[in-house]
């Protein structure tokens, strides 16, 4: 894909695959175009050029109908969550359940206290956005994210503000969903110890350049990467 | 908006039941006390005029039918513009600031449907109860300054009222008011999601679903007042 707004190229010819099940990190400097990329994919924002495919279906050449079909495949956490603030919690996860399964509301409410419980918010079903802490919205969002069983999950910085042992929390989460459900993530982030920690492949993306220069398992990256600004990014400090 | 229409919307139904109370329950109040002052200041500058005449009974005249075939509508769309237009942008500008609106659009909740279309209809339903409510507040007004500093009866003032209107002339008020609903929702939830990223992304919105919902009313109104004369309505 190439992505840009009106005349100005943010990023020019991406190509990459991402493995089912796997965790896929998007990396670079920022204003490099890391969440316009994810926007593209998950159907906000047209490519300029390109396209994006779900097991061969092509997402934006596809019709409406089709594209609805391939989002409900879809769980997307943003910045901040996203949380409805008009909802609890619990409402948040029970609306899609409610609107696009038609499940009574009853039974909604169940599977959103479950989903809290697996993200360690069990007890604050009831409460609004404003009434908990960033970290907890963002632990309520995943559940959110997962309320249809998706196979696959986008998070946009998912650890941003959170302290070190909330986004350590956060990676076991992921780490878990993927063995457990096998589902499949794509992760923007910049966070080091976060990409070495969860992440299987990896691209990284250069906003003076405007292209992806690098592609592969951060580890083997920093290891092997001749590029200045990559090796820069990747060996700020040292990780096991 | 059609599939809302139809019931095939996606949208929380007692969502809708809020946003019906919002926009016409809890304007009351304001639409009340604007009218009743507007029907006061024309029943008191009509007197001034007529009283060279030694006509001050048709002040009842001048405010029935000035009230529900003009400004009962025209004050209760332009307070509307700036009570719940003003609002439709804050809470959508919000919204968008927040990715609420990304997040519904990624589950396959179109924001057209699920918050645009539920507030023009809102709008819509309610104007035309809240337009029925300001003609008679409007007319209160003008019946108190007609009793008080007029010296005409209530019996009076009222039995000329209810002969000078006719049934076309509250017609016309109702038949602007949901136009001017429309419109006023129009302007607030497209300046709402239009909402840009900055800090004061929000109050910019705002400001503008004011404006341009207040000038659309009068715009619209001209337009409306011009046809219903052509119709001979």
């Amino acid at each position: 894909m190439t992505l840009a707004y009106g005349d100005f190229v943010v990023q020019a010819d991406i190509t990459f695959s991402v493995r089912r099940g796997s965790v896929f990190v998007v990396m670079g400097d920022s204003g490099s175009g890391k969440s316009t990329l994810m926007r593209h994919m998950i159907g906000l924002d047209r490519p300029a050029r390109g396209d994006v495919r779900y097991g061969g279906t092509p997402y934006w050449s596809s019709s409406e109908a089709e594209r609805r079909r391939l989002r409900r495949r879809f769980g997307v956490l943003f910045q901040g969550a996203g949380l409805l603030s008009s909802m609890t919690l619990a409402e948040n996860i029970s609306l899609p359940l409610v609107q696009h399964l038609r499940v009574p509301r009853g039974e909604a409410r169940e599977v959103a206290v479950t989903k809290l419980e697996l993200v360690g918010l069990g007890g604050f079903e009831d409460s609004y956005p404003s009434q908990v802490s960033g970290g907890m919205r963002n632990r309520a969002g995943p559940a959110r994210s997962l309320a249809l069983d998706p196979d696959i999950l986008f998070l946009d910085e998912p650890s941003a503000g959170l302290d070190p042992l909330s986004a350590r929390h956060l990676d076991d989460l992921i780490l878990e969903l993927r063995s457990s459900l096998g589902t499949t993530f794509l992760v923007v982030t910049h966070e080091l110890p976060s990409i070495f920690a969860i992440a299987d492949d990896a691209i990284f993306l250069d906003g003076e350049r405007h292209r992806m220069v690098a592609h592969g398992p951060p580890r083997q990256m920093a290891e092997t990467t001749t590029d200045p600004k990559v090796k820069a990014f990747l060996q700020r400090g040292q990780y096991p | 908006m059609k599939d809302v229409l139809l019931g095939r919307g996606h949208f929380e139904r007692r969502d809708f039941g809020l946003l019906l109370e919002q926009t016409g329950g809890a304007a009351l109040p304001l639409v009340a006390v604007i009218n009743f002052l507007v029907g006061a200041v024309l029943a008191f500058l009509g007197a001034v005029q007529l009283e060279q005449f030694n006509a001050t009974l048709y002040v009842a005249n001048l405010v029935g039918v000035g009230t529900v075939r003009e400004t009962g509508a025209l004050m209760t769309g332009i307070v509307m513009a700036g009570r719940t237009g003003a609002s439709f942008a804050a809470v959508l500008g919000t919204m968008t600031v927040n990715s609420e609106v990304d997040a519904l659009e990624t589950m396959n909740f179109p924001p057209m449907e699920f918050l645009v279309a539920p507030r023009i209809l809102a709008m819509v339903l309610m104007m035309p109860l809240l337009v029925l409510y300001a003609d008679v507040f409007g007319i209160l007004g003008g019946y108190v300054v007609a009793v008080g500093l007029l010296d005409l009866t209530p019996a009076l003032y009222l039995t000329q009222t209810r002969e000078a209107m006719t049934l076309s002339d509250v017609l016309v008020g109702l038949l602007k008011a949901p136009a001017f609903g429309a419109v006023v929702a129009l302007a607030g939830t497209y300046f709402g999601m239009k909402t840009g990223r900055t800090a004061s992304a929000v109050g910019i919105s705002t400001t503008r679903a004011v404006v341009s919902g207040i000038l659309l009313v009068i715009v619209v109104d001209a337009i409306l007042t011009v046809f219903f004369y052509a119709v001979r309505l």
